[in-house]
C-alpha cells in the first residue's frame, strides 16, 4: 500500500517535472539544488525516438501512429538513489535536471522540498496554461437559438 | 564496353551555393527564424511532422525553412534525420478521449453533450484575402469565457455505441505492426494501414477520399466528429515498470460515420472510419477516416471495385517520399540507359527499312 502510494507521488512528480515550462523547471532547479548533493551521469542525456501509438476507432486495438523525439537521462546520488527522466523533444538540459530532481524527491529529506518548490509550481503552471487555452476555445462554442414560430 | 564519366564536383558545389543563396533571398530583407515559422506557419510544420512522421515542431521549422517552403521536401528531411536516431521504445496508446479540446465539431448531433467548439477554424471565413495581413497590424487577443463547468466531452460515437446503433471500437488487445521496421506483405491488417494513412501524401489521401465520395467506393459518410487538442503522451520507464507522463502532442481525430451494416442474425448498425494525424489537420484526418472505411470493404463483403478500396494500391502509392523518389529519379543520369534505347531504335528502323527494300524488289 505504501509502495503503492510511493509509486503513484513519483509517477506525478516526474510527470509534472516533464511536462513544466523549461524555464519554470531551470529557475526552480537553481534554487532548489544549490545546497542538493550533486548527480552522477549513468546514463545520457541522449536524444532518441518513441513510436507513439493511437487505437483503431479511438479505443480499439493499437496501431504506430509515428515516432516523436524525446530526451531521456539517468542519474545517481552519492546515497545511491538512480533518478530517471524521459520527455518530449531534445532539451538535454531539461533532462539532466529532470532526472536529478527524480533522483532527490526519493530522499525523505528532499521530497517535501521538491514537492512544494518544483513539482507544486510546475503543476500549477501547467493547470492555468490549460485553462487558459479552455477559455479561449469555450469562448467559440456555439450556443443555438430555437426560432419559435406558429402559435403552438 | 563502359565508360566511366567523372565531372560535375564544381557545378555541384556552386549549385548547392546558389540554393543557399536562393533560399536566404534578399539580405535586405530579415531572415526568417524558426519561431516565426513554428508560430506563424504552424499548419504547414504540422502537416511536415504528419507526413514526415515524426513529431518535433523546431525540426519540422527547420526542415521548412531548409526546404524553401517544399513542404515534401521538408518531409524528406524529417525523415531522414529520423533515421539517425536510435528508437527508445513505444508510447502507451493515446487516449483521444481525455484530449484538452481546441476545436470539435460533429456533424450528426447539433445539441451534443460538450457541445460544438469551433476553435481557430477557416470554416465560415470568406476567403478574401485580406490586405490587412499584408501589413503587421495588431491583432487582438482572444476572447475568453469562464467554462460553465468542468463538463465531460464524451465521443459521439459513444453515444450511439449506447444504443448498439454502430460498430464499437473492437478488441483492445494486441501488438501493431510497424511498416517502419518490418516489410510489408499483403493482406495487411487495418493497423499497419492506420499507420500508413497516418503518414501518407494530404494530397494523396484527399484525393483518394473523395473519390469515395463520387461513387468509387462505397462510403455514404457522416462527420461523428472531428476533434482537435493536445493529449498526453505516457511512457513507460523500463527501470521502474511503471508509466509517466513526457509531454504532449496535439492531434486531430476524425470519427467517421458510414452506412449500414446488417445481416439475417444481427440489426443493422452503422459502420466507422477513423483518422487521427499528428498537428491540426482536419482535412487530413478526414480524408483518413473515409480511405480506412473505404480499406474495410472485405470486413463487411463489399464488393473491392474502386482504387480507394485496394490496399495494395493505397498503401504502395501513398508515401510521398517514395513516390517523389521513383518519380524525381528519372532527372538523374539515365545516358547508357537511353544510349541502349537510342541503338535499339535505330536498330529497327534501319530493318524495317530492309524489309521494305527486299518487298520492293519483289514487287517490281
Amino acid at each position: 500500500m505504501i509502495d503503492e502510494m510511493e509509486t503513484e507521488g513519483r509517477r506525478r512528480a516526474m510527470g509534472a517535472l516533464a511536462c513544466m515550462p523549461a524555464g519554470l523547471l531551470a529557475q526552480r532547479y537553481a534554487e532548489v539544488t544549490a545546497s542538493a548533493p550533486p548527480a552522477l551521469a549513468v546514463r545520457g542525456p541522449e536524444v532518441g525516438l518513441v513510436m507513439l501509438r493511437g487505437r483503431a476507432g479511438g479505443g480499439g486495438a493499437p496501431f504506430n501512429l509515428g515516432e516523436a523525439s524525446v530526451v531521456r537521462a539517468t542519474v545517481r546520488l552519492g546515497s545511491g538513489e538512480v533518478g530517471h527522466a524521459v520527455i518530449l523533444g531534445r532539451d538535454t538540459g531539461r533532462a539532466r535536471m529532470a532526472a536529478h530532481l527524480d533522483a532527490l524527491w526519493q530522499c525523505p529529506d528532499w521530497r517535501v522540498r521538491i514537492e512544494a518548490e518544483v513539482v507544486a509550481p510546475g503543476l500549477a503552471a501547467e493547470d492555468e496554461a490549460v485553462l487558459d487555452r479552455a477559455e479561449e476555445t469555450e469562448a467559440t462554442r456555439v450556443d443555438f437559438f430555437t426560432l419559435v414560430r406558429g402559435e403552438d | 564496353m563502359y565508360v566511366a564519366v567523372k565531372g560535375g564536383e564544381a557545378a555541384i558545389a556552386n549549385a548547392h551555393r546558389l540554393l543557399a543563396d536562393r533560399r536566404r533571398g534578399d539580405r535586405d530583407v530579415p531572415a526568417l527564424t524558426l519561431e516565426q515559422i513554428a508560430g506563424q506557419l504552424s499548419l504547414a510544420v504540422d502537416r511536415v511532422m504528419a507526413e514526415g512522421s515524426l513529431y518535433d515542431p523546431d525540426l519540422a521549422a527547420l526542415a521548412v525553412r531548409q526546404a524553401r517552403g517544399d513542404l515534401i521536401e521538408a518531409i524528406f528531411l524529417l525523415r531522414a534525420y529520423r533515421t539517425t536516431l536510435p528508437r527508445f521504445g513505444y508510447a502507451a496508446p493515446v487516449d483521444t478521449g481525455r484530449m484538452r479540446i481546441e476545436r470539435r465539431v460533429s456533424a450528426t448531433y447539433k445539441d451534443l453533450p460538450g457541445g460544438q467548439l469551433l476553435g481557430p477554424t477557416f470554416d465560415y471565413t470568406h476567403r478574401l484575402l485580406d490586405p490587412a495581413l499584408a501589413g503587421d497590424a495588431p491583432v487582438e487577443a482572444p476572447e475568453r469565457r469562464a467554462l460553465a463547468a468542468v463538463e465531460d466531452c464524451p465521443r459521439v460515437i459513444d453515444i450511439l455505441d449506447r444504443e448498439g446503433l454502430i460498430e464499437g471500437d473492437g478488441d483492445p488487445a494486441g501488438e501493431p505492426g510497424d511498416l517502419t521496421r518490418d516489410p510489408v506483405s499483403y493482406p495487411v491488417g487495418r493497423d499497419l494501414r492506420l499507420q500508413a494513412l497516418a503518414r501518407a501524401d494530404e494530397g494523396f489521401t484527399l484525393a483518394l477520399g473523395y473519390s469515395t465520395q463520387r461513387g468509387y467506393g462505397r462510403v455514404h459518410p457522416f462527420v461523428g466528429e472531428v476533434r482537435i487538442g493536445l493529449v498526453d503522451v505516457e511512457v513507460e520507464i523500463p527501470d521502474l515498470g511503471f508509466t509517466v507522463r513526457i509531454g504532449a502532442v496535439r492531434l486531430t481525430e476524425c470519427q467517421m460515420v458510414a452506412q449500414f451494416k446488417g445481416s439475417a442474425e444481427e440489426p443493422a448498425r452503422f459502420t466507422r472510419g477513423y483518422g487521427l494525424v499528428f498537428g491540426q489537420s482536419e482535412r487530413k484526418a478526414m480524408a483518413m477516416s473515409l480511405v480506412d472505411r473505404a480499406l474495410r470493404a472485405d470486413e463487411f463483403g463489399e464488393e473491392r471495385r474502386a482504387p480507394a478500396q485496394d490496399e495494395e494500391f493505397v498503401l504502395e502509392h501513398g508515401d510521398n517520399v517514395q513516390a517523389t523518389g521513383f518519380v524525381e529519379h528519372l532527372k538523374l543520369p539515365h545516358y547508357v540507359d537511353f544510349q541502349a534505347e537510342l541503338d535499339l531504335v535505330r536498330r529497327l528502323r534501319a530493318e524495317a527499312g530492309q524489309r521494305r527494300a527486299e518487298r520492293g524488289e519483289e514487287t517490281r
